[in-house]
């Protein structure tokens, strides 16, 4: 797939991230304060932490489509982040009367742009996805696995230097979940990526650095780096320790937090 | 799949139909009533086929009313929907009007709307409109307001504009609820042309019953009466049909398969 290593390399450098003062309240309850979070630029950022403490709102932040939550997102190359962003939820967001290639070109076809490899990069990205001969299917004819390939590839359809992902695997089966992990760990290689999940063994399997965020009012724990580069495989011994002892710390917090 | 076609979608409403006719002409025998209070099966078809030409004459009548007062309905209807939805001084304006185009008894303007537009068709078409217009109107403003948050997220992240957002995915989203509209709108449409016909008119079938009501020829209303729920089962279906090919990914709720 020559065509595809350059479909998927990012038309400008990735830039950092930084978010400040990030700061979420529901009436009296403040979810979080003060808020800092640091996205390495052309790096995977793992975000983990139990149910509501706020990961998804910090995330649509920087995706600005949160309209509740306060704060300032600056990339470190001084360019704004509106238009460089692709994101992907955990329901696939397929629109059910379009065809599996036509939800790929969505971007496209929104942006009004006529431009001609776009159907090209759809079917080779369609290949790459192991959707080669469904391309013509609608989502309402495809099981979850295929249809949140096909959500991977339309986030990939969008070339964005920052791809922001919300739990995109945590409704797949187990080994959907871990080809998914790798094809988008290859493919977003060089992208600056900020992953929500659950799940301690995805985070220690595809991020750079790890970021634990609990309690209320939220904080990050300091960042984890796992040695060697992602997708780490796993069955690794020392994946499946730190796996354990990430397990722990999130069910502390989740205590924690819901004893509040 | 398709519920079109499929044997048992007759035959049961013809076993039921046949049924009806019995019991009808059981009750005949029975109380033994004179015609003119209610004719048995056999009156019903003579008159109708002594009277065949006049049935149809005033028949082509009330189905050009009906299907003109369905088209200009549907037209103002999704008009003033799109509108509502896209600029906020027309919500601002037209949505009361819609409020109280229903508190008003659209029966109680028939008189009113005859005085103004005369006996021929354009009163009863005028009727026809105004009671699609709300069914139309709401439920396609309601499908437009209910787009899944989601898509419209992605829309903004994709940089979509705001009318490339409407055309690819809320005017999309919203056509199953404006196909819940139609059908409703279908199916009381031969209502608001037989009211207007009914307070005054010179053609119609509406003008036929009431006819042939004050002179006594009950089996030629009750012909009439037949001919109009033909009319009215067969314009439903159409347009039910036709809703089905607009939005097949709805193809999912049979209404049929749903007792099962």
């Amino acid at each position: 797939m020559t065509s595809l290593s350059a479909s998927s390399a990012s038309p400008t450098a990735p830039p950092g991230i930084s978010v400040r003062n990030a700061r979420l309240s529901y009436g009296e309850t403040v979810l979080f304060d003060g808020l800092a979070l640091d996205l390495a630029p052309g790096r995977w950022t793992c975000l983990l932490g139990p149910s509501g403490v706020g990961k998804t709102t910090l995330l649509r932040l920087i995706a600005e489509l949160e309209q509740g939550a306060d704060g300032r997102v600056v990339c470190d190359d001084g360019q704004p982040a509106h238009g460089r962003v692709a994101y992907m939820a955990q329901q696939d967001l397929l629109l059910p009367w379009l065809t599996l290639r036509n939800n790929l070109l969505l971007g496209s076809r929104l942006r009004g742009d006529r431009t001609g490899d776009a159907g090209a990069r759809a079917d080779a990205l369609l290949d790459e996805i192991g959707l080669g001969d469904s391309g013509s299917l609608f989502p309402g004819a495809c099981s979850g696995g295929m249809r949140q390939r096909a959500a991977l590839a339309r986030t990939l359809m969008e070339r964005r230097p920052i791809v922001l992902m919300d739990e995109p695997f945590s409704a797949l089966d187990a080994i959907t979940r871990l080809q998914l992990q790798d094809v988008a760990a290859r493919m977003l290689a060089d992208c600056t990526v900020l992953l929500v999940t659950h799940d301690p063994l995805e985070a220690l399997r595809l991020g750079h650095d790890i970021v634990v965020m609990t309690g209320r009012p939220a904080t990050l724990g300091a960042p984890m780096h796992p040695p060697g580069p992602p997708p780490r495989p796993a069955d690794d011994t020392a994946l499946i320790g730190e796996h354990a002892r990430l397990l722990g710390e999130l069910a502390r917090a989740g205590a924690e937090t819901a004893g509040r | 799949m398709n519920g079109i076609a499929r044997p048992q979608f007759f035959v049961r409403p013809l076993v039921v139909f046949a049924g009806l006719v019995a019991v009808w002409q059981a009750i005949v025998w029975a109380s033994g009533v004179p015609t003119y209070i209610l004719p048995g099966p056999g009156a019903v078809i003579a008159a109708f086929e002594k009277g065949a030409g006049l049935i149809a004459r005033h028949a082509g009548t009330t189905i050009v009313e009906i299907i003109a007062g369905f088209a200009i309905g549907t037209a103002v209807g999704t008009a003033s929907a799109l509108s509502m939805s896209y600029f906020r001084s027309a919500r601002r304006w037209l949505l009361p009007v819609l409020v109280v185009s229903q508190a008003v008894p659209v029966f109680a303007l028939a008189p009113v709307l005859t005085l103004w537009l005369g006996y021929g068709m354009e009163s009863k078409i005028a009727m026809a409109v105004l009671i699609i217009y709300f069914p139309v109107t709401a439920a396609f403003y309601d499908g437009l307001r209910r787009t899944e948050p989601g898509w419209t997220d992605l829309a903004r992240v994709m940089n979509a504009s705001r009318w490339s957002e409407l055309r690819h995915i809320r005017l999309p989203a919203a056509l199953p609820a404006l196909g819940s509209g139609l059908r409703v709108a279908a199916a009381v449409a031969p209502i608001g042309a037989v009211v207007g016909e009914w307070v005054g008119s010179s053609a119609g079938l509406g003008y036929l019953m009431l006819h042939a009501n004050a002179r006594v020829q009950t089996d030629l209303m009750f012909a009439a009466l037949f001919v109009l729920a033909v009319i009215g089962c067969v314009f439903y279906f159409s347009v039910d049909s036709a809703v089905r090919r607009l939005v097949p990914w709805q193809a999912e709720s049979h209404p049929e398969e749903e007792t099962r």
